[in-house]
């Protein structure tokens, strides 16, 4: 039996019936084991690199310096510890101001993992255990491209000019380039007193670093819980970098889904294959009955048959598929983690079960045919088997979806939301594409013959024509959608911005600053910037009942809980706040302990006017109650709050300020002098961020596009699947045609109308989709109005021509090259 | 008689077939009863259309009686479902079809082998090699049935009848479409055959040399023997 099935698979390949179904599978399963390559090799790299990615075993991380208890508590059980201090701030280098992401290091740092410097660029770097000395700066190689510096040269932080000592390569705890805006400089920790950069209510990440054996740090771990730390809270190894790990996650989902369509296509190639092998075995079932072949035998046979396509072509799939993940490293680069380990088993049984899962999801319903094939269909042609109910194909198919899409994104919420929205986006072009095809029907009395000829093909195999222009224009819309559309959103929305929208951001303001910044501004002819004042405040309790993330379920209510709010005074609402609830503070007011809270913020941790809420602001506890909700749209550059409060309330506690303004092109030299007479205080140039973002997303893009390459493939495959299944009758008629008199020329141009006019449908249709869904994003979404472009449809229509006239023709070209004869005696 | 305790019996006991068509029922055969002894031969013969092929049909088992039983070896083919019948076959039974029926897919050899494969015969290659060479194919065994002449493709669709040896061999005139002296060999072939192997040969035919050559015959017409 074994045995039996082995030799019907070697013969079936060979007669061309399978090639199909395997390049199929082989699309599919190079999809998927692709992305579960790389999300397992940088999960694994997650995991092993885990210690590393914190530098240590054990991590103290706080907004404000660790309390001195703990570090204390770590020396007497004869702990390490080292020290490191991060923030963003602007350094100068000549005039130039560029934003850095500022390290402070001790002596020790880091525990766990290496840092690699070089002493010029483009040099092999080394390891080394030391860490930049007093007034030297080490720095991450692009900040030199970007503001043209060499070793040697200086630059400037805060009150000190330090040298540039050593490029920094690679540092353990910084994670992947995601997570870093601008580029590193790493200084000594003696040395960050003296640029004066830690001001009041800095964003400041403080790190206690501890380092010894595994029961003493289970013991300090113990003893610092029972210190009951708010401010301060604890890594360990199995906890490192929870963003990673999300970040993560959404990438596995992102491209999961991604390589789900290709499952998907690929699947639409396998079931029409496997209709037309199943009705070209008819013959064969027959035979084997014949000879006394049983029912169970016979599906026994054709599954084991499948069964071994499934793996072999799964085995060339998992191959591609390492193949295909070195690509998605390549263009993720270092997005994640700076070093990945080697793939693992895991994606292999992934790409096999894939392989396993959707041929027998697809393919066998159909097959299933074969087993009611009577073995009097030798005497008699014109029996054939009752046809397998299709709510068993269907369900077969759905079942086999639904699992690999589960396995793919683990969230039963969206494996339903994903299914259901794959079946409308479906429906609803397969309700377009017949209709289309119906329209074209009216156009044939009005074209030649060889147009006649091909609009006839496709509106005679309709249901396979609608599958073919939903299949392509699914794989043609998503590309769309990432190529031109992604940047027409964001082009968008950068224009619905105002001319004069804030471009940039400046922080971390001492009270004693706020009258000489504003005058700075005004000297130099920039609009004066209204400062905020801001106090940074701990939630603790909601109407006298204690607060804790235990009460939240979301992970953004979680979060919120657990952050600090900043508390910023003002007597009147920014002007594009909506009061929705309550009514704001009158003059009268001011000095009263009531605040405004953002209405979704309230909504999430479930707080109503007129509660009362306690901050803890700076050890004292301050109790405020709900006299306003408000609406903000974060969209704008403007600065905006969560939590304001009447002026008067925070008279005396510590503020920092805040403001955005918007700088013409040739004011942005006036960042370098004000950050000179300020050193504390940090300029964001809005634009450098976003392009930043933009280059992050560009990456992530491409990923996402290559994984979709294989969806184009796929769909590539449904036709071929679909012209295959057509391909004896293409040939009969032609046959007869040419006998006809029919000259070649015609039928091919009849073919070459037929593919372009499919291809073109799925454009069009493609085209349209993708242009809806931007609409429905940017003005339901993103609320901004939408440019429409048509270059979309234009661009859909030419990649349909292109990719199905070609495929099209070179497909079904044979069919013309056999002499009529052999195939009129062959007969169908 | 005696040769009712071997194997290859064959018994129709007022066998009939009806059928319905959209011009309302059609009584394709009706009331045939016969008996075959093992290892004895057999022509049915009559004219287009009288019902050979059907009633051969129903005689292997490939398609049930409306009315009456076909008995092989004493087992009762209508008391059998539809697998019970395929594994009988499987056991006792060869069929060559009047449009030979072999696989366009698979080359000679491999057609032939397909019976023994599917019995899980241990050496089937050898097997079929074996008989392909006795009915003179065993230059052409890679050949595909669409390269072999109608004559040869005969002769290959009565090797992969008798690969499996069976007890019974149908035969649905196997010497239709041939020219006279393929038809004599193929003729020789089967009585060969059935010689060597003691099988029972059952055959639908209008060749009258045939029929000579068989101990009965059996006239059909319109649907029913007549002497
Ligand atoms: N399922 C069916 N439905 C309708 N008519 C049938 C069916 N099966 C057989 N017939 C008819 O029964 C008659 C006998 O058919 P059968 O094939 O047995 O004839 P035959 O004697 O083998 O003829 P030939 O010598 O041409 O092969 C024919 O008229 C045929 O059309
Ligand atoms: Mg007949």
């Amino acid at each position: 039996m074994l045995t039996f099935s082995w030799r019907l698979l070697w013969r079936d390949w060979r007669g061309g019936e399978l090639r199909i179904l395997a390049v199929a599978l082989i699309i599919a399963v190079t999809a998927v084991s692709a992305v579960g390559f790389f999300t397992d090799r940088v999960d694994h790299g997650l995991q092993q690199q885990a210690a590393e990615l914190i530098a240590a075993d054990l991590v103290v991380s706080a907004a404000k310096p660790v309390t001195p208890a703990i570090e204390q508590g770590a020396k007497a059980l004869g702990l390490q510890t080292a020290h490191t201090i991060q923030f963003r701030s602007v350094a100068i280098a000549g005039e130039k101001p560029q934003l850095v992401e500022v390290k402070a290091v001790s002596d020790g740092y880091p525990f766990r993992g290496e840092l690699r410097i070089t002493d010029a660029a483009f040099t092999q770097d080394r390891a080394t255990e030391n860490i930049p000395a007093s007034h030297e700066v080490w720095a991450e190689p692009r900040l030199l491209q970007m503001l043209g510096l060499s070793v040697g040269d200086s630059l400037q932080l805060g009150a000190i000019s330090f040298t540039i000592s050593q490029l920094l390569t690679y540092e353990p705890d910084r994670g992947g380039d995601m997570f870093s805006v601008a580029p590193r400089v790493m200084i000594n920790l003696d040395d960050i007193a003296a640029t004066q950069l830690l001001g009041q209510g800095a964003l400041v990440n403080y790190r206690l670093l501890i380092d010894g054996e595994q029961a003493v740090l289970d013991q300090f771990r113990k003893e610092i819980k029972s210190l009951k730390l708010v401010d301060e809270k604890i890594l360990s190894v199995s906890e490192a970098r929870p963003e990673l790990r999300v970040a993560l996650e959404r990438a596995q989902q992102f491209l999961g889904l991604a390589s789900i369509i290709s499952v998907l296509l690929a699947g639409v190639a396998i079931a029409t294959a496997a209709r037309r092998f199943a009705r070209r075995h008819f013959d064969s079932a027959a035979i084997y009955r014949c000879f006394g072949a049983t029912q169970n035998k016979i599906i026994l046979t054709f599954s084991l048959e499948m069964l071994w396509l499934a793996l072999i072509a799964s085995t060339v799939g998992v191959a591609l598929g390492l193949l295909a993940q070195a690509a998605i490293s390549q263009i993720l680069d270092k997005l994640f983690l700076t070093s990945l380990p080697a793939p693992t088993l895991q994606p292999v049984i992934m790409g096999y079960a894939t392989g396993v899962i959707l041929l027998l999801g697809f393919a066998m319903p159909p097959l299933l045919a074969l087993r009611q094939v009577p073995p009097l269909r030798v005497l008699r042609r014109d029996q054939v088997p009752v046809s397998t109910r299709s709510w068993l194909i269907y369900s077969g198919v759905f079942l086999s979806m639904a699992s690999l899409l589960y396995w793919q994104v683990h969230d039963l919420k969206m494996v339903v939301s994903v299914m259901g929205g794959m079946l409308a986006t479906i429906s609803i072009l397969s309700l377009a594409a017949y209709a289309l095809i119906r329209l074209l029907a009216t156009l044939r009395q009005r074209v030649g013959v060889a147009w006649r000829f091909g609009l006839a093909n496709i509106a005679r195999r309709q249901s396979d024509s609608v599958i073919q222009i939903v299949a392509f224009g699914l794989g043609i819309m998503v590309l769309l959608l990432l190529s031109t559309v992604r940047n027409d959103l964001l082009d968008g929305w950068q224009k619905s911005l105002p001319e004069d929208a804030p471009n940039h951001f400046i922080i971390n303001v001492q009270t004693d600053q706020v009258k000489g910044i504003q005058q700075f501004f005004n000297e130099h002819g920039v609009q004066q910037p209204r400062l905020h004042a801001m106090v940074r405040a701990r939630l603790t309790h909601i109407n006298g009942r204690r607060v804790s993330s235990d009460d939240y379920t979301s992970d953004r209510a979680k979060h919120m809980i657990t952050r600090e709010f900043n508390l910023s005074p003002a007597g009147n609402p920014q002007a594009d706040n909506v009061i929705v609830a309550g009514s704001w503070w009158q003059p009268t007011d001011h000095g009263k302990p009531l605040i405004s809270l953002e209405a979704k913020l309230a909504t999430r941790l479930r707080i109503n006017l007129h509660d009362n809420v306690s901050f803890d602001i700076n050890g004292r506890e301050k109790v405020f109650k709900i006299s306003n909700l408000r609406e903000v749209d974060w969209q704008t550059f403007n600065i905006n709050f969560f939590t304001v409060v009447p002026p008067g309330v925070l008279d005396d506690d510590p503020a920092s300020w805040v403001t955005s303004l918007y700088l013409k092109p040739e004011q942005k030299s006036l960042i370098a002098p004000l950050v000179k007479d300020y050193p504390n205080v940090t300029v964001i140039d809005v634009e450098v961020i976003m392009s930043q973002v933009r280059s992050i997303m560009d990456r992530v893009t491409l990923a996402v596009e290559f994984i979709f390459l294989f969806s184009l493939l796929a769909g590539l495959a449904v036709l071929f699947a679909a012209i295959q299944a057509s391909q004896d009758e293409r040939r009969y008629e032609s046959a007869v045609l040419r006998t006809l008199g029919a000259r070649r020329s015609i039928l091919l141009r009849g073919l070459f109308a037929e593919f372009i006019t499919l291809g073109a449908l799925a454009g069009l249709l493609a085209g349209f989709a993708a242009t809806t869904l931007a609409w429905i994003l940017a003005e339901q979404v993103f609320h901004f109005p939408y440019q429409f472009n048509p270059l979309i449809g234009l661009a859909g229509i030419t990649t349909g021509v292109l990719l199905v006239g070609i495929a099209g023709v070179l497909g079904t070209r044979s069919v013309l090259s056999q002499p009529p004869v052999v195939t009129l005696r062959e007969g169908v | 008689m005696d040769s009712q305790q071997s194997s290859g019996f064959v018994q129709a006991i007022r066998l009939g077939k009806q059928v319905t068509t959209s011009e309302g029922p059609l009584v394709i055969l009706d009331d045939i009863n016969f008996s075959v002894p093992a290892g004895t031969s057999v022509a049915i013969l009559g004219a287009s259309g009288s019902g050979k092929t059907t009633l051969l049909g129903l005689l292997a088992g490939l398609d049930v009686a409306s009315t009456g039983r076909v008995m092989i070896n004493d087992i009762d083919l209508g008391e059998l479902d539809e697998d019970g019948r395929a594994l009988l076959r499987a056991g006792s039974v060869g069929f060559v079809f009047q449009n030979f029926q072999l696989l366009s897919g698979l080359t000679a050899l491999e057609n032939v082998m397909l019976p023994l494969e599917l019995a899980s015969d241990s050496k089937p290659k050898e097997v079929a090699k074996d008989i392909l060479s006795r009915v003179g194919l065993v230059e052409r065994l890679h050949h595909y049935p669409s390269q072999l002449s109608g004559g040869e493709q005969q002769r290959c669709a009565i090797a992969r009848a008798f690969a499996a040896s069976p007890e019974v061999l149908f035969a649905d005139e196997p010497t239709g479409n041939l020219d006279l002296t393929t038809g004599k060999r193929i003729i020789d072939l089967l009585f060969e055959l059935n010689r060597e192997q003691g099988t029972t040969l059952i055959m639908a035919t209008h060749d009258e040399a045939l029929a000579g050559l068989c101990e009965t015959r059996l006239n059909l017409q319109g649907g029913r023997l007549v002497q």
